[in-house]
């Protein structure tokens, strides 16, 4: 039986962490990601968990105290935001490379400097060549389905990679919304019980793990690593619907919202996709053919499908809230044109880089990227390749 | 959405208004609202102007953005209205419920709000209910009474339950706090 509640994004997760119960957390607070770990040090003091916590120093100790935890064979956990991601950088790609199923929610606030506590993409952005899966959430809900989800995603044989569950700093985090959440035997039965094959603690099969990798074979593993990649694809799509039986909430890699017939079209990750779903509707009832792509698979890409979504839209705007740097648009943008070359579509793909540092967008801003979407179609012309949306000039 | 009901709380850093949008937002929950409820983050300061939001609905809710274009606006403490504009964004047909002892046609004329305008002393009756000016749990009660978002019998039994569970290592306060908002409800004036 689940249960509607009335939680913040990060209470649900901690009620998702507690559910799971990993074996081992080693985290450390950081705004906005301090509640979901606080709530469960709490449980762990309660005795509502058996897991190991281990207070560390440091974001850097928080995941390396987990890659040692999972390589000895337990179930760990972590999470973390902003500057800590960035602290942990090295070793998330030792827990990638590692082949390790940690799953760590990630809080998304944008990188100092200048200093700044809300919400942006550009910590889990920088992360995406990581070599960790990337879901992302539009509300506490679907945060918490992606967070027990994850698990299964992390630990399935032919995946053994990490996942970063994102949810937006404190428009997601720190607010209070409706949601259900499972049975906590219906979350344990989900999950099962963590066997891994191979294991640091398996005195009966005594391994190495993380020896020196030269020219002779680090580039096979990189390579196994890039097949798993890709062979997740499946493995999401498979527990996503062994989830719906569960739940009855349908996830994918992306969710098309009145998509089937639109002429414009954006692309946004997260809390603004809600938005942008106000905004269609609005679109709608004036009679514009408007619809939304939310990608919650950001890696593995899901190239494909995504192209076969917009491959009959006229226009799209890709969201950005991260600015790479590049001179040539954010990271989605980058990710969504290069697909649609590739099919040869004949759609224009424009990109607006938005929200920077919590910079709030509206639903009527929304539709102002719409509106630009139409005049795309009817002149023919782009003015404006790269927009960055909301900025004062 | 037609149904969707936004709110505004204006208080000080320290005095609850995060508690109060957390808690109403609990609570229609509870009555199988979809709601959210979340305070404005800023540099977080004992005193300072603050900002919490809720939004109510029989509807799924899907914006995340600010709520800007508030219909219930609820001040928690009245020299705010000396350095915050609280109209800002309420329709003309909108509801402002103001903690002051000043009189609701005072307050009325220096708002210049043509829509509805209630006025309720939460300092004094926290005061007197539980020893010390707390506005948040009066102005709950005061909000209710203006408009109506939810039936307020259910809403004290919610309310006391939430009280419990919150304050389970120190259930003195609890009384005080169901008193001065049953009060508040009752002495709130249009």
């Amino acid at each position: 039986m689940s249960s509607k509640v009335a939680l913040t994004g990060n209470e649900a997760l901690a009620q998702a962490m507690r559910q799971i119960n990993p074996d081992v957390v080693a985290a450390y607070p950081i705004t906005p990601q301090t509640a979901m770990v606080q709530t469960f040090s709490q449980f762990v003091a309660d005795g509502e968990v058996d897991t190991e916590y281990v207070t560390v120093e440091s974001e850097h100790s928080a995941m390396s105290a987990t890659v040692g935890a999972s390589a000895a064979g337990s179930r760990a956990m972590t999470a973390t935001a902003a500057n800590g991601l960035a602290l942990m950088w090295e070793i998330l790609y030792i827990a990638s490379g590692t082949r390790l199923p940690i799953v760590m929610p990630v809080v998304n606030r944008a990188l100092s400097g200048p200093i700044n506590i809300h919400c942006d993409h550009s910590d889990a952005m920088g992360a995406r060549d990581s070599g960790w899966i990337q879901l992302y959430a539009e509300n506490a809900q679907e945060a918490y389905d992606n967070a027990i989800q994850a698990i299964r995603i992390s630990e399935h044989k032919d995946v053994l990679l990490p996942t970063m569950v994102n949810l937006d700093g404190f428009i997601t985090s720190h607010a209070v919304e409706s949601l259900e959440i499972l049975a906590d035997e219906d979350v344990k039965e989900f999950v099962g019980e963590y066997q891994p094959e191979n294991y640091l603690l398996n005195a009966d099969n005594p391994i190495a793990i993380g020896p020196l990798d030269l020219q002779d074979f680090y580039f096979e593993h990189k390579m196994q690593q890039a097949v798993a990649m890709g062979d997740a694809k499946q493995v999401i799509l498979d527990i996503a619907k062994e989830y719906k039986e569960l739940t009855a909430r349908e996830y994918g890699f992306f969710e098309s919202y009145k998509l089937d017939d639109a002429e414009v079209a954006i692309v946004a990750l997260n809390s603004t996709a809600g938005t942008a779903k106000a905004a269609v509707n609005n679109l709608r009832e004036a009679g514009v053919k408007a619809g939304l792509l939310k990608i919650r698979v950001y890696r593995p890409f899901p190239a494909e499908e995504i192209a076969d979504a917009l491959k009959d839209i006229k226009a799209v705007a890709v969201l950005d809230r991260a600015e790479s740097f590049s001179t040539n648009g954010g990271p989605v943008f980058a990710d969504i044109r290069s697909v649609l070359y590739d099919i040869k579509a004949n759609v224009e793909v424009v990109d607006y880089i938005y929200g920077l540092g919590g910079r709030d967008i509206k639903v009527e801003e929304i539709e102002s990227i719409f509106n630009d979407l139409q005049e795309i179609i009817k002149t023919g012309q782009v003015e404006n390749r790269i927009t960055h949306f909301g900025v004062r000039q | 959405m037609a149904n969707l009901t936004e709110i505004r709380w204006h208080g000080r850093g320290g005095q609850g208004s995060k508690t109060a949008s957390i808690l109403l937002g609990k609570v229609a929950a509870k009555t199988g609202k979809n709601i959210q409820a979340f305070p404005e983050y800023g540099p977080e300061r004992m005193g300072a102007p603050v900002l919490a939001y809720n939004r109510i609905s029989d509807e799924p809710i899907f914006v995340h953005c600010q709520v800007t274009e508030p219909s219930i606006v609820v001040v928690l403490d009245p020299t705010l209205l000396e350095v915050v504009d609280v109209t800002e964004g309420v329709p003309a047909d909108g509801t402002i419920i103001v903690n002051t002892e000043v009189e609701t046609a005072k307050i009325r004329e220096k708002l210049g709000f043509e829509g509805g305008v209630y006025t309720v002393d939460a300092y004094g009756i926290s005061t007197e209910e539980i020893g010390a000016p707390f506005p948040n749990t009066p102005m709950l009660g005061a909000l209710i009474k203006a408009t109506d978002l939810l039936d307020f019998d259910g809403f004290v039994v919610e309310v006391e339950s939430e009280f419990k569970k919150k304050f389970a290592h120190k259930p003195e306060v609890v009384e005080g706090n169901m008193n001065s908002m049953k009060r508040a409800y009752q002495e709130v004036k249009q």
